[in-house]
């Protein structure tokens, strides 16, 4: 192990905690635990937004699914930033105005009802526990390189830090470490983005010289009578297998198993190596036809096989400015090789193959890889349910509102909102230069594209890969403690302080939101340990649709809708709640989570928000409509609407 | 127990300005935000469009929400704090 990067993340992440211990004396009351005294500037506000925000799922999560399935993941980028336009013109304000220490204060400040009390805390806690998955996922992937440790070890680790982080010193260590945090990842990834231009682009990278660039082999064959044979007779067939319309070719050369995905183009046969695992039934794990050590084990994939039509030595570009970097990747003629997994039994192994895929440049900037926009009408569906919770589920997160409550005044809330729209924009820029870096340069591990980012990283050097992955683990830190924050709050302050009536004083409402925080780490761990491999973003994106279901209806027409009642609030939100999670349950992507066929989910879309957000609206509608009588519709809650 | 803001609140004569404008520019942003889900879906094919630079109508169009995002939101932060300030004589001011 080299110890330099370990001795710098240990470093880092010693100052995370000593920070904490630090502001743990600032935070004796209720107001210093939940909402930092509502004394931070809003500059300082801002950047710890961004801290916020960009969580493990921006940085590893999008980086990595641009590094996989280009322009697609960057999706996710535009549809998060643009939420925060929501947030800014239409929540920010009223929502400071409104609230005291959580989400729930807000929506309740008219109506004084348990059912919204209630509700609301639930909603909190769901969505706080959804976007912690991913956080914890994150985690996870990140020791494994840097430390050797397994995923489990590492989302323990997170895990039992942001429990301690959060039981001394809650908001007001949030805020600072948020700040910190989220600064150091816009410098250093912008370092990354410069040093990738620098380096530029070629078709066989090998990592500033580090790792030799491997040249997978391709095998001529042809069909004779219906058998297969191959122009090179140093190969032998041992087998076929056809999975979901794709033939695998089992040989044999030396006495070493390779796999290769069979493809038929203008009927020529080529066959393309792939790499592949096998686990037997004893658990013996064979990697690439030899056993699995730490030195045999996957290689890192992603490259250029064609720049502008170009290949070799002479494709190499030298140093390129951004604009030049987007428009040769870009190019018609420009051809990205990147790897999809299949999963199949054969020989009594279970088998991980992984086959190239080539595709244009021009298809791989544009979106289409991952959502299918050119598909059928329920792609399309699922592709304009997610673009559309991205956008409304920002302004929905409870993590996110809590910040109002730590500035002084609702123009403070403004401003450090717009603070956080110029960081998170600039750095999601950037995940579009880091995904498609890493997709170009030879570093993305095919069994977890998440640490595509941090590994771009290490091919400038490990004192680079230790730095970012210290801040991606801070990141971690930063967003799992301002959910555990929020969630705690929902459970101390909205359901035993204000809905079951305990009358709690400050101090023992401080000491019921650590036990709340410990009790939802110690779920989020397990829950990240069972989540390990899925892409961290897309879990994110499935928290967004859950959040915009759940809460943003309610905000938004407490806010602008006159006849707005307490129980259409509460129906608002419960429908939100379990329609999008019933969809998500049931979606396809799930079902090839829980080792079942895509095709045997009942719902055949994964994104819920352009039926569960409409959904929840229309119930809030109804049942305040039904409920007028009670005498309980709001009235301009925020003191502001005409 | 009380149930007031964490920290004390003025009272804010620009509220109602600030809220009209906020919803406006909330739709502005919230069309051109539906003007690429739409190209997207109903025409596909024009994403891949060199545009400027070398650069294709996606990738552009994606800069272009991110960068008009800053601009709505600096415009947004002038114009309330200009009616802030204009109002101020009036009413409770605020940081």
């Amino acid at each position: 192990m080299d110890w330099m990067p370990v001795a710098i993340f240990v470093a880092f992440v010693g100052a995370v905690l000593g920070m904490s211990f630090f502001f743990a004396r600032k935070a004796k009351s209720a107001a210093g635990y939940y909402a930092a005294g509502g004394n931070i500037h809003w500059s300082v506000n801002g950047i710890a937004f961004a801290g916020d925000y960009l969580s493990a799922a921006s940085f590893l999560g999008i980086c990595g699914m641009i590094a996989t399935a280009g322009y697609d993941g960057f999706l996710y980028s535009i549809g998060y930033l643009a939420g925060w336009i929501v947030a800014l013109f239409v929540v920010a304000e009223p929502m400071k105005r409104l609230g005291k220490y959580t989400f729930t204060d807000a929506l309740d400040s008219k109506f004084n009802s348990k059912g919204i009390q209630l509700a609301a805390a639930i909603s909190t806690l769901v969505v706080s526990i959804f976007y912690l998955i991913p956080q914890m996922v994150g985690a996870g992937v990140l020791v494994t390189p840097l430390l050797g440790l397994p995923h489990a070890v590492g989302v323990m680790m997170v895990g039992g830090i942001v429990i301690v982080i959060v039981s001394t010193a809650g908001m007001t260590s949030t805020t600072y470490v948020q700040f910190i945090k989220g600064g150091l990842l816009v410098v250093f990834s912008s370092i990354i983005v410069v040093a990738l231009l620098v380096r530029g682009l070629s078709t066989e990278p090998d990592q500033g010289g580090s790792v030799p660039f491997y040249k997978y082999a391709t095998i001529a064959a042809t069909d004779q009578n219906g058998t297969l044979v191959l122009d090179d007779p140093t190969w032998q067939i041992a087998g076929t297998k056809d999975v979901a319309g794709t033939t695998f070719v089992k040989t044999l050369k030396d006495g070493k198993t390779t796999w290769f995905k069979k493809s038929v183009k203008d009927g020529h046969i080529s066959l393309y190596e792939c790499q592949y695992q096998a686990v037997a039934a004893d658990g013996a794990t064979v990697v690439n036809g030899a056993p699995a050590t730490p030195e045999n084990k996957l290689r890192q994939v992603g490259n250029l096989e064609a720049i502008e039509g170009k290949k070799g030595a002479e494709a190499a570009t030298g140093s390129l400015g951004p604009f030049d970097f987007l428009a040769k990747i870009g190019s018609p003629d420009t051809v990205v090789k990147t790897w999809k997994s299949v999963k199949f039994d054969a020989d009594g192994q279970k088998l991980t193959v992984f086959a190239p895929t080539y595709t244009p440049g021009n298809k791989v900037l544009k979106p289409g890889q991952k959502f299918k926009v050119e598909g059928t009408p329920i792609e399309k569906f699922d592709f304009i349910s997610l673009m559309l919770a991205l956008f409304l589920g920002t302004a929905a997160l409870p993590h996110i509102l809590i910040r109002y409550y730590t500035v002084a005044t609702p123009a403070a809330a403004r401003k450090s909102t717009i603070v956080a729209i110029a960081a998170i924009g600039f750095f999601y820029i950037l995940t579009l230069f880091m995904g498609l870096g890493a997709m170009s340069s030879g570093v993305v591990n095919p069994m977890d594209n998440n640490m595509s980012a941090p590994l771009l990283a290490r091919s400038f050097g490990t004192i680079l890969f230790a730095i970012i992955s210290a801040i991606a683990f801070a990141t971690v830190l930063g967003t799992v403690s301002g959910l555990i924050v929020a969630a705690s709050g929902a459970v101390a302050h909205d359901l035993m302080d204000r809905f079951m009536g305990m009358q709690l004083t400050d101090r023992k409402k401080v000491a019921a939101g650590k036990i709340a925080a410990l009790v939802v780490g110690v779920v989020a761990i397990i829950l990240g340990i069972l989540f390990q491999g899925v892409n961290v973003t897309f879990l994110v994106g499935l928290a967004f649709a859950v959040a915009a279901s759940a809460n943003l209806p309610a905000i938004l027409m407490l806010l602008f809708w006159k006849k707005t009642t307490a129980k259409g609030i509460v129906a608002s939100i419960l429908v939100g709640i379990s329609v999008s999670i019933g969809i998500i349950l049931f979606s396809p992507d799930m079902y090839e989570l829980y080792g079942m066929a895509r095709a045997d989910a009942p719902i055949p879309f994964a994104n819920p928000g352009l039926f569960s957000i409409p959904l929840s609206f229309l119930t809030l509608v109804v049942v305040s409509l039904m409920t007028q009588s009670g005498g309980n519709a709001g009235s301009n809650p925020g003191g502001h609407v005409e | 127990m009380l149930h007031e803001p964490a920290a004390k609140q003025g009272r804010d004569p620009a509220s109602p300005y600030k809220t009209r404008l906020g919803v406006w520019m909330f739709l502005a942003y919230g069309l051109i935000y539906a003007g690429f889900v739409a190209i997207n879906l109903l025409w596909p094919g024009a994403m891949e469009e060199v545009v400027a630079m070398g650069l294709n109508l996606a990738v552009l169009y994606g800069f272009g929400l991110i960068i008009v995002a800053l601009i709505l939101a600096v415009i947004y932060n002038a114009a309330c704090m200009k009616e802030e300030k204009r109002l101020e004589g009036s009413a409770g001011g605020e940081g």
